[in-house]
């Protein structure tokens, strides 16, 4: 929203505005509508800088992955059928489709108009995210079933298959993790938004929100051909 | 300390008690005040407190492991006991103490003032930061209670994910979790020295303390994820059994060692970037001058930081790499060592011409320089190859980044605090006691640290409890510096206790300095400042001439006008 | 009393690195004498209320200044670093002639092996003024070899080999000492390095007890543990010849090439599915667990002792070739015939 949009909303009479500013926003030398722009900028350029801190750290693991892969090709293509890639491709769709409705949710909230709008989009990002969950769940029993933890009774034969599969537990689970607590920030916009006429409308917490929902969905998209495509490709 | 009236007219600050908003300190009593501030001034305090606390803890590691040294046999420690102690003062020292010290003290409490902003720019985020720092501390210290943690801050595999019995993956997880705190507080300070700055404070007319704090932040927030992924990695191949690093299982164990210095070499930085920006204001101020060469001391910062990244090999000389990859290491190695030049020739130049005054946190910053140069130095012993090998994990090494972090650093932090102590708790210290500890911790440094890189020339090891009879007379010569380093550190610690409760109220400005900062009150007020901070000139308007620098906006409000 | 201020120099190494270490000194002393100097002359001569001259300097001065300490730092620093790497350049390839000897390292001892077999706990003997080479590996954790009279230092890794040489140039006893943290004992993994004179070195390998050597010993392990069942000529499994091959490239499936060195042997041992040699099926079974480290570098002595170079190579299109290989001709693959261009293009796409 552009510094002139919100002149013109509290022109016309934005009484939350001034509820909506916090510190030290809020005790910036200008009008309100200058300071509230500062504040939105604030907030995402803040989630900008956590996210590049949030690439460094998948971008760690990601590089582990590839050092250990390159050591051990064979292996890491062995392990890599042994994945489900019904479930990852299905995970694959419902990711990308909740990233979907993620962005018109934050979108429509931006443009403060369709209240109803963002409200099912953020259900239905909520919503997607937990089916996204759901399947994960049922691919770890499956994985557990075939001996794919890494130890004792560990299916495959060749060793460095455990290091692979040690990388899919653990990155998994970590973005699982990512997941949940972008599952929670969506849920409780929603239910703000429900409760509260106003909320939705030019939040910057939206934003916030939808940017790093969006982070969480990209490496889900580098994870899906680093752990279900190796070794399947001919 | 000098008693020259405040050029603002404010020199009785009991008067001004009467008018003015009342300081930050005076702000709420309340416990709850205090654990739930979101104030930046009041959460530098809560950091200034704990990680004194961990100093202490990990000072006295240090001198039960000083104390074991002054024999080459092993008298008083047990072989296990004296792991778990250097694991638990390195562990403590680097992550407890060093990183969170200047910026997360000094830096909390000036950032916002040295821009003219009212806070940082997410309050609850600065708060959550220190609750993060306090709960990672409290793991690290809880598996000290536990019974130790004896793999070395490394966190070396196979070591520490296979045949170490102790505490790791509760350390592991301490230290993963205070990481957090770091990147919190970096987002906070980009952000906030990106949008907050007053009008009229351009980019190059911050003062470099301020670089040096945006700086450091960059590291932290993109140095620090990828400790914390490596952390993360070890936690879960210890406690879930999944093998990242098991050579057994193909693992690479040289693979941790790069993913762990990608970020323990810039972590030096991260130690010493703030170190640098603190002198800079301190030297500035003592000499009566301009900083020599504004803009190249900001563009050393920057290459610094940029530089410090791609360094990390250098500590893996002797662990195995490409012969090429060694080579490119070693030239990024000296290359860093340019900026860092420059920085000292330029704090050097700064004096020229200057009016030199000798108060306490001018011989800190003194004291800084020259450290700061002899550990400089010793680190191109270190990016020369061959030398490397030889000294790799000797006393060299451990005396080398003891120059850098304690030397420089420590007396960087010792004569930051010295400095805006005035303006932090709005009293005044015994500046004879001052200046005393700054030159006892000059030559206890030197006396304890010293002999340490003729002991590792000679071949000693680190992490050895019981060492070679040749290398006692280094060792004892260090003990005995260890003891008067002790001495040093808790003479601050019994005198800034004592001003605290019968200290000479401070002036607005006692030391005539021109920062923003000193243009309010001591200690400011919760909101900082009285009406809005206008910048009309670079930094450091000093003027050797006449003592008094010339002032910047904003003057305090004459009396009568304060709303 | 105060003890010495530079360790003892007793290989070529040392000499490099002690030339380079006291220039830099020296180089160092001067700058701090230079930093510190300054410091005090301008903190005295412009010590507050003094009468000096305080008039502000012209923009340009400062520039200059700033520019030509900047550009005198890189050239100092640059021309150390050429210095420096120049002499690591030239150390880094070992002398052909040089002995070779194993070292082991677990927590907490070291254990050596010379080339004839006599095996040693914590010592290490060996000539003077010949070249040694190391062949390192771990059993358990990250050990690192460090001679301080030799300036050599090394990192000894589990499950990976890891190489270093020198050259005493004295005789005498000298420290070994681990320089990588290796759990509760590490400052108790010490050792001594021995050097003696040629003729006496040779009588105390004389005197040692009968070791077999480890080719020998690496022989026997390969026709015990089955290898000689593939691995051996006319065997009626489809499986590389091994004579020949020491440090030649191997032609790998999918059209890549590996140096069958120690560490290609080792991992084909211990997966060898990893890097199979074009035109072989990847049938042969893991070796982890079934050999230790010790095991492992018998065999691989043996398969160098196998030699490495041909007498003659077979003409293009000629199945049999000749060697001077122990045992006489052998009958190899094309793949594995060092030089050789592979004709046998039906062969290799039968197995595949």
């Amino acid at each position: 929203m552009s510094r002139a949009d919100v002149e013109a909303c509290l022109r016309e009479g934005h009484p939350d505005i001034e509820a909506r500013m916090r510190e030290p926003w809020s005790d910036l030398e200008t009008d309100h509508a200058t300071a509230f722009a500062r504040q939105r900028d604030g907030a995402a350029f803040g989630i900008w800088v956590f996210l590049a801190s949030e690439v460094l750290f998948f971008g760690a693991l990601f590089l582990t992955y590839t050092a250990a892969r390159l050591a051990n090709q064979e292996a890491f293509a062995a392990a890599g059928r042994e994945t489900n890639i019904v479930f990852g491709t299905l995970n694959t769709a419902i990711l990308l489709t909740s990233s979907l409705t993620m962005a018109v949710a934050s979108q429509a909230a931006d443009k403060g108009l369709f209240r109803r709008l963002t409200l099912w989009c953020l259900a239905a990002t909520a919503v997607f995210g937990l089916a996204f969950l759901v399947v994960k769940g049922f691919e770890y029993r499956e994985d557990i079933e075939k001996h794919l933890v890494p130890g004792a009774h560990f299916a495959l034969s060749q060793a460095p298959a455990q290091i692979f599969f040690g990388f899919y537990w653990l990155v998994t689970v970590v973005h699982a993790i990512h997941l949940s607590i972008g599952i929670a920030l969506v849920t409780r916009l929603a239910v703000m938004g429900w409760r509260d006429v106003d909320f939705l409308k030019e939040n910057p917490q939206v934003e916030v929100t939808a940017l790093y929902w969006h982070l969480v969905d990209v490496v889900w998209i580098f994870l899906y051909p680093m752990l279900y495509l190796p070794g399947r490709s001919g | 300390m000098s008693t020259t009236a405040s050029p603002t007219g404010l020199a009785d600050p009991d008067e001004l008690d009467l008018r003015l908003p009342v300081s930050y300190l005076a702000d709420g009593h309340s416990v709850r005040s205090w654990l739930l501030t979101t104030d930046h001034k009041r959460i530098a305090i809560l950091y200034a407190v704990t990680i004194t606390l961990f100093f202490f803890i990990g000072g006295a590691a240090a001198t039960l492991v000083r104390l074991e040294l002054a024999t080459p046999e092993a008298d008083l420690l047990r072989a296990d006991t004296y792991n778990k102690l250097f694991t638990l003062h390195g562990v403590v020292m680097v992550w407890f103490f060093l990183i969170p010290s200047i910026p997360n003290t000094l830096g909390n409490f000036l950032v916002p003032l040295m821009i003219g902003a009212r806070d940082v720019a997410f309050p609850k985020l600065n708060l959550i930061s220190w609750y993060l720092n306090v709960g990672g501390g409290s793991l690290a210290v809880a598996a000290l209670l536990l019974g130790g943690v004896d793999t070395g801050w490394t966190f070396y595999v196979p070591y520490s994910t296979v045949f170490s019995n102790t505490w790791v993956s509760l350390t592991v997880l301490g230290v993963f979790t205070t990481g957090f705190s770091s990147i919190a507080t970096g987002v906070n300070f980009i952000a906030t020295i990106h949008l907050l700055r007053a009008p009229g404070m351009t980019w190059f007319r911050l003062p470099l303390f301020v670089w040096a704090m945006y700086t450091t932040s960059l590291m932290f927030v993109l140095a620090t994820p990828v400790l914390a992924v490596t952390l993360l990695l070890v936690f879960a191949e210890r406690t879930f059994g999944l093998p990242i690093f098991d050579p057994a299982r193909g693992g690479d164990p040289i693979l941790f060692q790069h993913l762990f210095w990608f970020y323990s070499h810039p972590a030096v930085y991260i130690m010493v970037l703030p170190a640098m920006g603190v002198v800079s204001e301190l030297i500035t101020c003592f000499a009566r001058r301009k900083v020599f060469g504004y803009s190249f001391m900001v563009y050393a910062l920057v290459a610094i930081a940029v530089i410090g990244f791609f360094t990390w090999g250098h500590h893996m000389f002797t662990s195995g790499m490409s012969p090429y990859a060694a080579l490119v290491f070693s030239f990024l190695s000296f290359v860093v060592a340019v900026p860092s030049a420059i920085k000292v020739f330029n704090w050097t130049g700064t004096l020229y011409r200057g009016q030199v005054g000798f108060e306490s946190p001018m011989l800190y910053a003194l004291g800084f320089v020259g450290l700061f140069t002899l550990g400089g130095l010793t680190g191109l012993f270190l990016a020369s190859i061959p030398v490397d090998v030889h000294v790799q994990d000797t006393y060299f090494v451990v005396a080398h980044f003891h120059y850098i972090m304690v030397g420089a650093s420590v007396s960087a932090y010792f004569g930051g605090l010295h400095f805006w102590w005035p303006k932090i708790t709005g009293r005044t210290y015994p500046e004879t006691w001052a200046r005393f500890a700054a030159i006892l911790m000059f030559f206890g440094f030197n006396l304890t640290f010293f002999p340490q890189f003729i002991a590792g020339y000679l071949g000693m090891p680190r992490r050895y409890h019981a060492y070679p009879p040749e290398f006692q007379i280094w060792n004892v010569l260090s003990s005995a510096g260890a003891a008067v380093l002790a001495v040093a550190y808790l003479m601050p610690l019994g005198y800034l206790t004592w001003s605290l409760l019968f200290g000479e109220r401070a002036t607005n400005n006692p030391w005539d300095a021109s920062g923003l900062e000193w243009r309010t009150t001591s200690p400011p007020p919760r909101q900082n400042f009285f009406g809005s901070p206008r910048i009309q000139g670079g930094p450091y308007n000093y003027h050797p001439e006449g003592v008094a620098p010339v002032h910047d906006q904003p003057r305090l409000p004459s009396r009568g006008s304060l709303t | 009393m105060v003890g010495r201020l530079m360790p003892e120099t007793a290989s070529l190494q040392a000499l490099l690195t002690d030339r380079i270490f006291i220039g830099l000194t020296i180089a160092s002393a001067v700058i701090l004498a230079l930093v510190i100097g300054l410091i005090l002359v301008f903190s005295i001569r412009f010590r507050r209320g003094s009468k000096a001259n305080r008039h502000p300097l012209p923009e340009i001065v400062s520039r200059e200044f700033e520019i030509g300490w900047t550009a005198a730092t890189i050239f100092l620093f640059v021309f150390v670093f050429w210095w420096a790497a120049s002499a690591e350049i030239g150390a880094y390839s070992v002398p052909p002639d040089a002995i070779e000897i194993h070292v082991v390292a677990k927590q907490w001892m070291w254990k050596t092996q010379a080339s004839n077999g006599a095996r040693e706990i914590n010592e290490l003997h060996v000539p003077v003024n010949k070249p040694v080479k190391l062949i390192m590996t771990s059993q358990d954790v990250i050990h690192s070899f460090f001679v301080p009279a030799f300036r050599l230092k090394r990192d000894v890794l589990p499950d990976q080999q890891t190489e270093a040489w020198f050259q005493a140039t004295k005789t005498g006893t000298f420290h070994l000492l681990c320089t990588e943290y290796c759990g509760t004992d590490h400052a108790r993994m010490l050792g001594r390095v021995i050097v003696m004179e040629p003729e006496a070195y040779a009588s105390w390998l004389s005197a040692q007890p009968e070791g077999d050597d480890l080719a020998h010993q690496g022989e026997r392990l390969f026709s015990e543990r089955g290898c000689a069942g593939c691995h051996a000529p006319g065997s009626a499994v489809h499986a590389p010849n091994l004579a020949g091959i020491w440090e030649r490239p191997v032609h790998l499936e999918g059209g890549h090439f590996a140096t069958a060195d120690a560490a290609y042997i080792r991992d084909s041992i211990l997966q060898p599915k990893r890097d199979v040699v074009a035109g072989y099926a990847p049938v042969m079974p893991s070796y982890a667990g079934l050999l230790d480290d010790g095991e492992i570098q018998a065999i691989t002595a043996y398969i160098r002792a196998l030699g490495s170079e041909p007498v003659s190579v077979r003409e293009p299109g000629t199945p049999q070739v000749r060697s001077n290989v122990p045992g006489g001709v052998r009958e190899r693959s094309p793949a594995m015939v060092p030089g050789a261009p592979v004709l046998d293009e039906n062969e290799a796409g039968g197995s595949r």
